[in-house]
């Protein structure tokens, strides 16, 4: 009997696509600096193996189409007259229905998976597990409400009164339950270990559930454009046991250093490369404020402005409401307040309660 | 004078806004000047001036339209490429301490520009160049059904490149990315004058792209050669007629979202501000309807390239012409249904996600089932390694690899961590190098001398090819591997010292990259020089199929002394195979569009009314709108819009034509 030294090329075929199909997997094992395919939280997890299912899937036909080409490029050159040439061959009803049914079966298989996946590792959707096999539901989540700010990040959690600017914790194994929104242009919200990005945006809210499940210090930063501090708007986030949050959030409570309107007002004046700042409590219902984009002494709240317009607006009496915006967000970006056509208008609030009323 | 008056004469513009302080600014200033002052000098010299007026600027001829337009097309990829440069340049050095060369205001200024620049003035005119050239000729018509619109529509084009060309040394361009969106890009938070001028140069070329769309639309429907019906049309007219559907279907939608970006800035209206009920995301949604489909508008008629070369260097007819039109069908269908994937991340619910992300995908079955066509086009062929061919097999195993890392983004979940990623710009920069540039390089190879009458030179053509896919993965590989290490688009200054290794790959590759535009530059000289060498009388170098090989190298101004008239799909293949014999009497007087110089002139009043309006100079504006309206009245009283070319004329040309095939033989 012959030896048999090779596998037979039918056995082979299978198994070297297979291992072809292993190669990202086996890439995303071996750069561990590659942190969206070596990440510490559960839903960056599952997006990692996603991005691993559907490039393998796709490997299925992109691999045998990148070989057929360079090989019908070999073979059927000019010069090998051993080839056969038909010229006029150019329809097989067989091949059509291989060719259109191929990429069919493929996208059919993958918008199942996409169709699910989306659902599942939705944003807006409270987590069910912190990893696999551990169950979410008996984990009170903590709430984080982020504000991007120019040039720098605000985090607010509110059931612990306190704030922070460029640094986020959360205990590992906690669900975070993050609120966003933006003071003034679009920037996403991105920490590559813990989860996909979301945009924060000014006058809207967004949500992202997510969970972090080893300790450790990560990046977080602007994935969208923002301007020219743009480089630098980056923050650091700490995977902390809940001992060591429980210490933090202590220590951030011990300072003098409170934010409420006026001072945030400073803070969201455009800024480069902000120090962390501590403050050790804050003004309830800032973060709706920042929504509503009625911060400002006076202004009126866009939830109200929205009320009112679904009752039929003030009519002619709501020209009268609109008053010069004094606030200025273009001498606050340090632009200058050189205007042209006058200042910017706003809405003023109708029964806004005095600065000195304000809590 | 009082500071009034100087207001009022010259608006915002000061002497500030000339960069005499920037000194690469200035530099580039001083070469374009030097370069721009010695052409005009060798122009008077050699006493060119009359000659370029009548037989190009003027000229109402789809050929030298589009030859114009791939002019433009590759004088605007050296400084889009320039600002490439400069991006990969900053990125490979900003570590650290070390700030780099370019401060943020004008890193973010290269960063938009380039996306602009290479967009709307490269690969849209090479686009439009290479319809213009060959559509006309592919279906036997003897020009466009509006030549003075294309005319007109080239010059608006230019006004448009000649706007964003201003800012560079006329105060600045936008520093909001390339599709400005809002906040950003609204008075409040810029405004300066960057993002007027992006907005004045995309509306006076886009009257220029619309109505270049409704002409090739209306040319191909109503001017085939008889017996050219639908399904007996060359590919790359197909794939012309879907584009232009889409570019008349989509630009005015983004006319129409800068017009209201542009109310907000000069009527301070709110549709896109975050006070009194603006609604950014609106803009969001608006600029990529129109954006989605532009990435097709793009890329189909560089699959039309690639079905015109695959099928004419393998020597065999192209598999599946039915499959391959209505795949090209579907993408124009489904390219409007997918524009939601660009934004994900902004929150959308689970389901309009998974929508978008499915029909997204749905795509690349057509384009699956193109590039199988292809594939199995080159099976039982015989392929001939012209510079062309190699163009269309680069393209096949790059683009390929595009649209995998394409379907990759369309899953709402991947997208999430790849979004904004330099995963994502390899990724369109593969698929708009991989498969736009690849399919104008391997146009422009292929049809090159049908419009000068001779080839390229095979040499430096295939040193650009290999520089430019080298180039390629070079310089995108590492943004691959930079987006799964989480390093997101247009930042100026890195932390991380690791990650400076792959910036410096991929500058490297960038460097590799302009080695292919030299070489192409220098393929061009090389060809002029040797034109001789390289002439090809018989008008069908390459063994074409479709009707432009069946007529001269350059064709004569009427493109066909008789009509011809089409039998079967690749009806000069058919031709050839049935013995045609080509007409030598009974040539008849030929009627023709004249030229026309209205088209400069409106487009040049049209560029000084969008620099009038960009620096507030309202006196100006008011005059320039007043010339504009004026001037296209008066070129409606022109009556002299046609003429009769001789018959004599046409025998002379014609019996010209049949000496030199009898020489041939």
């Amino acid at each position: 009997m012959r030896p048999k030294l090779l596998p037979s090329p039918r056995v082979l075929a299978p198994r070297v696509l297979a291992r072809l199909a292993l190669l990202p997997a086996l890439l995303a094992l071996g750069g561990c600096d590659w942190v969206v395919m070596n990440p510490s939280g559960d839903i960056a997890t599952q997006q990692r193996d996603l991005i691993i299912v559907a490039t393998v899937l796709m490997l299925l036909i992109i691999v045998p189409v990148i070989a057929l080409t360079l090989f019908f490029a070999w073979k059927y050159r000019r010069s090998n007259e051993d080839a056969p040439y038909d010229p006029d061959w150019h329809h097989s009803t067989r091949l059509e229905i291989v060719i259109w049914a191929a990429p069919l079966v493929i996208i059919t298989i993958l918008g199942a998976v996409t169709w699910t996946s989306t659902h599942l590792l939705d944003p807006y959707r409270p987590l069910d597990r912190l990893a696999p096999g551990r169950s979410a539901q008996h984990v009170k989540p903590l709430k984080v409400q982020v504000v991007a700010l120019d040039w720098k990040w605000l985090f607010i959690y509110p059931e612990l009164g306190v704030a922070t600017v460029n640094e986020l914790a959360a205990p590992v194994d906690t669900p975070i339950d993050f609120q966003l929104t933006s003071s003034s242009v679009m920037n996403s919200f991105y920490v590559p270990a813990l989860a996909g990005q979301i945009y924060a945006m000014p006058g809207m809210t967004t949500q992202l559930h997510a969970v972090i499940n080893k300790p450790g210090t990560f990046d977080g930063f602007s994935a969208n454009f923002s301007g020219a501090g743009f480089s630098h708007m980056r923050f650091k986030f700490h995977g902390m046991s809940q001992a060591n949050f429980d210490r933090w959030a202590a220590d951030v409570r011990k300072g003098d250093q409170r934010l409420d309107g006026p001072r945030y007002l400073v803070l969201e004046k455009p800024s480069e490369k902000a120090p962390v700042q501590k403050f050790a409590s804050v003004d309830a219902g800032l973060f709706d404020k920042a929504v509503n984009r009625c911060v400002e002494p006076g202004k009126m709240c866009q939830h109200d402005m929205m009320r009112i317009d679904a009752n039929g607006g003030l009519g002619m009496a709501g020209v009268y409401n609109v008053t010069t915006l004094e606030y200025d967000k273009r001498v606050r970006r340090g632009q200058g307040g050189g205007q042209e056509g006058g200042l910017r208008a706003f809405v003023a609030a109708l029964c806004a309660p005095k600065p000195s009323e304000a809590r | 004078m009082s500071p009034d008056l100087v207001k009022f004469i010259f608006g915002r513009l000061t002497w500030e806004a000339i960069p005499l302080h920037e000194p690469i600014l200035l530099g580039t200033f001083i070469v374009v000047a030097l370069g721009g002052l010695t052409t005009l000098g060798l122009l008077t010299r050699y006493k060119l001036w009359g000659y370029l007026w009548r037989e190009w600027l003027t000229s109402v001829d789809h050929k030298k339209i589009g030859v114009m337009y791939i002019i433009l097309a590759i004088v605007m990829l050296l400084r889009g490429f320039a600002d490439a440069l400069m991006m990969r340049a900053q990125q490979a050095m900003a570590f650290g301490d070390n700030a780099g060369y370019l401060p943020s205001s004008h890193y973010d200024q290269i960063f938009t520009a380039h996306g602009v620049i290479m967009i709307f003035f490269v690969a849209m005119p090479l686009v439009t160049g290479l319809m213009n050239l060959a559509v006309p000729l592919q279906i036997g018509a003897r020009d466009v059904a509006f030549p003075f619109l294309n005319n007109f529509s080239f010059w608006m084009t230019v006004g448009g490149a000649v706007t964003v060309m201003l800012s560079l040394f006329v105060g600045e361009f936008a520093r909001t990315g390339w599709l400005a969106y809002p906040p950003l890009s609204n008075l409040a938070y810029s405004p300066d004058v960057g993002v007027d001028y992006y907005i004045w140069a995309l509306q006076i070329a886009g009257v220029g792209t619309t109505l270049s769309g409704i002409n090739l639309v209306v040319t191909i429907i109503k001017m085939r050669a008889p017996g050219m019906s639908l399904m007996k049309m060359p590919v790359f007219t197909w794939t012309s007629l879907c584009t232009n559907v889409l570019i008349v279907a989509t630009f005015p939608i983004l006319t129409a979202t800068l017009a209201l970006l542009t109310a907000d800035r000069y009527l301070y209206t709110n549709f896109f501000t975050n006070d009194f009920g603006g609604n950014p995301m609106m803009y969001v949604n608006l600029i990529w309807i129109w954006g989605h489909p532009e990435v097709y508008i793009l890329i189909l008629p560089a699959f039309g390239v690639f079905s015109e070369v695959v099928s004419t260097f393998c020597g065999k007819r192209l598999f599946g012409y039915s499959s391959m039109v209505y795949a090209t069908v579907v993408i124009t269908i489904l390219s409007y249904l997918v524009w939601l994937h660009h934004f994900f991340t902004m929150g959308s619910g689970a389901s309009v996600n998974s929508f978008f992300g499915i029909t997204t995908m749905i795509i690349s079955i057509p384009t699956g089932a193109k590039i199988f066509n292809w594939l199995f086009t080159m099976y039982r062929g015989r392929i001939r390694y012209e510079v062309p061919m190699l163009w269309t097999l680069g393209f096949m195993v790059t683009f390929v690899i595009g649209g995998m890392t394409g379907v990759l983004l369309a899953v709402p979940p991947a997208d999430f961590v790849l979004h904004n990623s330099l995963f994502l710009i390899a990724h369109f920069h593969n698929v708009i190098i991989g498969g736009v540039v690849f399919g104008m390089f391997a146009g422009i190879t292929y049809w090159f001398p049908k419009a000068f009458g001779f080839k390229l030179d095979p040499f430096w053509g295939k040193v650009s090819f290999w520089c430019w896919l080298v180039g390629f993965w070079v310089a995108f590989t590492p943004l691959y591997v930079l987006g799964l290490m989480g390093v997101t688009r247009r930042v100026s200054r890195f932390e991380d010292p690791s990650l400076q290794i792959w910036f410096v790959i991929a500058a490297i590759g960038a460097v590799i990259i302009l080695g292919g535009i030299v070489a192409f530059i220098v393929q061009i000289v090389v060809s002029i020089r040797n034109r001789e060498a390289l002439r090809d009388e018989t008008g069908d170098p390459w063994g074409g199929r479709t009707l432009e090989w069946s007529t001269s190298s350059p064709p004569p101004a009427y493109n066909f002394a008789f009509t011809p008239v089409v039998h079967q799909l690749d009806a000069w293949w058919d031709m050839k195979q049935r013995g045609y014999g080509r007409p030598t009497t009974g040539f008849i007087p030929i009627h023709m569009p004249a030229n026309t110089g209205a088209g400069v002139i409106l487009a040049g009043i049209s560029t000084v009314l969008g620099f009038a309006l960009i620096w507030h100079i309202w006196w100006l504006a008011a005059v320039s709108f007043v010339a504009l309206v004026a001037a296209a009245i008066a070129h409606t009283f022109n009556f002299k819009r046609d003429y009769y070319i001789p018959a004599e004329e046409v025998v002379r040309v014609e019996d010209a034509r049949t000496e030199a095939l009898r020489s041939l033989t």
